[in-house]
């Protein structure tokens, strides 16, 4: 499934790749047997209904989870729970915030822009707090702010290191429309940058809008992967529904 | 897409711990908390007591070490609690660094909280105990610092243990109490040799099974730690 990116023609190693892999919680296979590959410059949007698997898929790119099976290689490399260099070229976005509410926003990004060894801490803050529009609320804590607010400074964090690999678990939750554009942008300007994104959704447009490549995880598995250049909208998200209603029959 | 230098163990240890100390600071509940317990214990067990029964020196060991080892048990709890509330130890685990720099993180801001309540905790024994120490004072706060860093290396690793279960504030005194009476125990007879003009040479053996026990769990604990948080 390895297929280059139309805006990234002279770089073909993959950020990250699958092989076989595999996660059982217990009897249940929760991830069963996916071999993916995403190109610096990528974007792969994972559609899918509630328990197909895509969360514990993100979990195992970022080293959270342990394979039972198979591997998940970073830049050429295994992806252990040893390897922390590697897990240091991921970013991760989840519906969890994975902030501390009574820090500030600036903080809180600088926290991890430490955590991570960014040598111009300062720097990279203010970066990642302009990037996201952040600019005024630097002194505000965490807890102060809206739902919408906080995953944005949750995508600070998540960005301030700049990471190879972008993993987003339904990012788009709690945004307004203006968030919602904000985002889109700032992800459409990393994948242009050259990072690797892979992103969770179940807003069909949306994901659209921003991948080179859409799939479709059902049951564990990928049954559906293709370049969205010549994807009509309405009619995939139609199919996507096909499969999920299906898979829940 | 750059590739940032990872920050060594001990960096990322006192990265931690300042983090943890601020969100304390700023928020005051664990310590507090303890606080309040502390305080309420020694009275209660003032009230209890029977000066004509049972002499001070004899009571004011027993109820220093047990109160501060159940105040110190309020607290750890709230190591890795923190990091629950919006899954924030992912970031820690993203993060280029040993997982053993969390730990030591952790347990350092322990440490300091620890200390803190016991700082608070002995004064106050010896006042509502009239208690005499002289220049033992000294040794007993270096005992206290080495009971404190027995109890927050064993009681942080049981933290972690236990934080994502569902009986987590129930589990963690179960577990770890068994462990904190090799650290209760010397810290107490220590203390009653101090309280009847005993000199640092009569408490070193105690000292030394204290030193000992710090030593065998504070290695013990920092290697067993990344079990805890492998999913």
């Amino acid at each position: 499934m390895t297929m280059s990116s139309p805006t990234h023609p002279q770089s073909t190693a993959p950020v990250c790749q699958t092989v076989a892999l595999v996660r059982r919680f217990g009897r249940r296979r929760a991830v069963a047997g996916v071999d993916l590959s995403i190109g610096p410059g990528e974007c792969v949007a994972l559609f899918g209904p509630n328990g197909a698997g895509k969360t514990t898929l993100l979990r195992l790119l970022a080293g959270l989870l342990r394979p039972t099976s198979g591997e998940v290689r970073l830049l050429g490399r295994a992806l252990k729970s040893d390897a922390a260099a590697e897990r240091g070229r991921v970013g991760l976005i989840s519906h969890q915030s994975m902030l501390y509410d009574v820090l500030t926003v600036s903080e809180n990004v600088a926290f991890a822009a430490r955590l991570h060894g960014v040598a111009d801490v300062a720097g990279a803050t203010r970066a990642a707090i302009d990037r996201l529009g952040l600019q005024g609320r630097e002194l505000a804590p965490v807890r102060a702010l809206s739902r919408g607010w906080q995953q944005r400074v949750s995508i600070a964090r998540a960005i301030v290191h700049d990471p190879a690999l972008v993993l987003l678990d339904e990012p788009y939750t709690g945004l307004d429309v203006a968030g919602a554009r904000a985002l889109t942008q700032l992800l459409r300007s990393l994948r242009d940058d050259g990072a690797a994104l892979a992103l969770v959704t179940h807003a069909v447009d949306e994901g659209l809008a921003l991948a080179t490549h859409a799939a479709i995880m059902l049951e564990g598995t990928i049954r559906r992967y293709e370049p969205t250049g010549a994807l009509d909208p309405a009619a995939y998200a139609d199919e996507y529904r096909r499969l999920a209603l299906e898979s829940a029959a | 897409m750059s590739h940032h230098k990872p920050p060594g163990t001990l960096a990322v240890a006192l990265l931690i711990a300042r983090k943890d100390l601020a969100i304390e600071y700023r928020t005051r509940s664990a310590f507090f908390s303890s606080l309040v317990f502390s305080l309420l214990g020694v009275s209660i067990f003032y009230m209890v007591w029977d000066p004509t029964a049972v002499r001070p020196i004899d009571m004011a060991p027993g109820v220093l070490w047990t109160i501060f080892a159940f105040a110190g048990m309020l607290g750890l709890h709230r190591a890795f609690g923190l990091e629950l509330q919006t899954r924030a130890m992912d970031g820690l685990l993203l993060a280029p660094v040993a997982r053993e720099a969390i730990f030591l993180g952790k347990a350092l801001a322990n440490l300091v909280y620890v200390s803190a309540v016991l700082a608070i905790t002995i004064p106050a024994v010896v006042l509502f105990y009239n208690l005499e120490f002289g220049s033992g004072l000294l040794i007993l706060g270096g005992i206290g610092i080495l009971a404190a860093i027995g109890l927050v290396t064993v009681g942080t690793l049981f933290s972690s243990m236990t934080v994502h279960t569902r009986f987590a504030e129930l589990l963690l005194p179960m577990l770890a109490l068994p462990f904190f009476i090799p650290v209760v125990v010397p810290a107490a007879q220590a203390s009653a040799k101090l309280l009847v003009g005993g000199a640092l040479a009569t408490v070193m053996p105690w000292i030394q099974v204290l030193v000992a026990f710090d030593l065998m769990f504070g290695v013990a604990c920092v290697l067993a730690f990344p079990f805890t948080i492998e999913d």
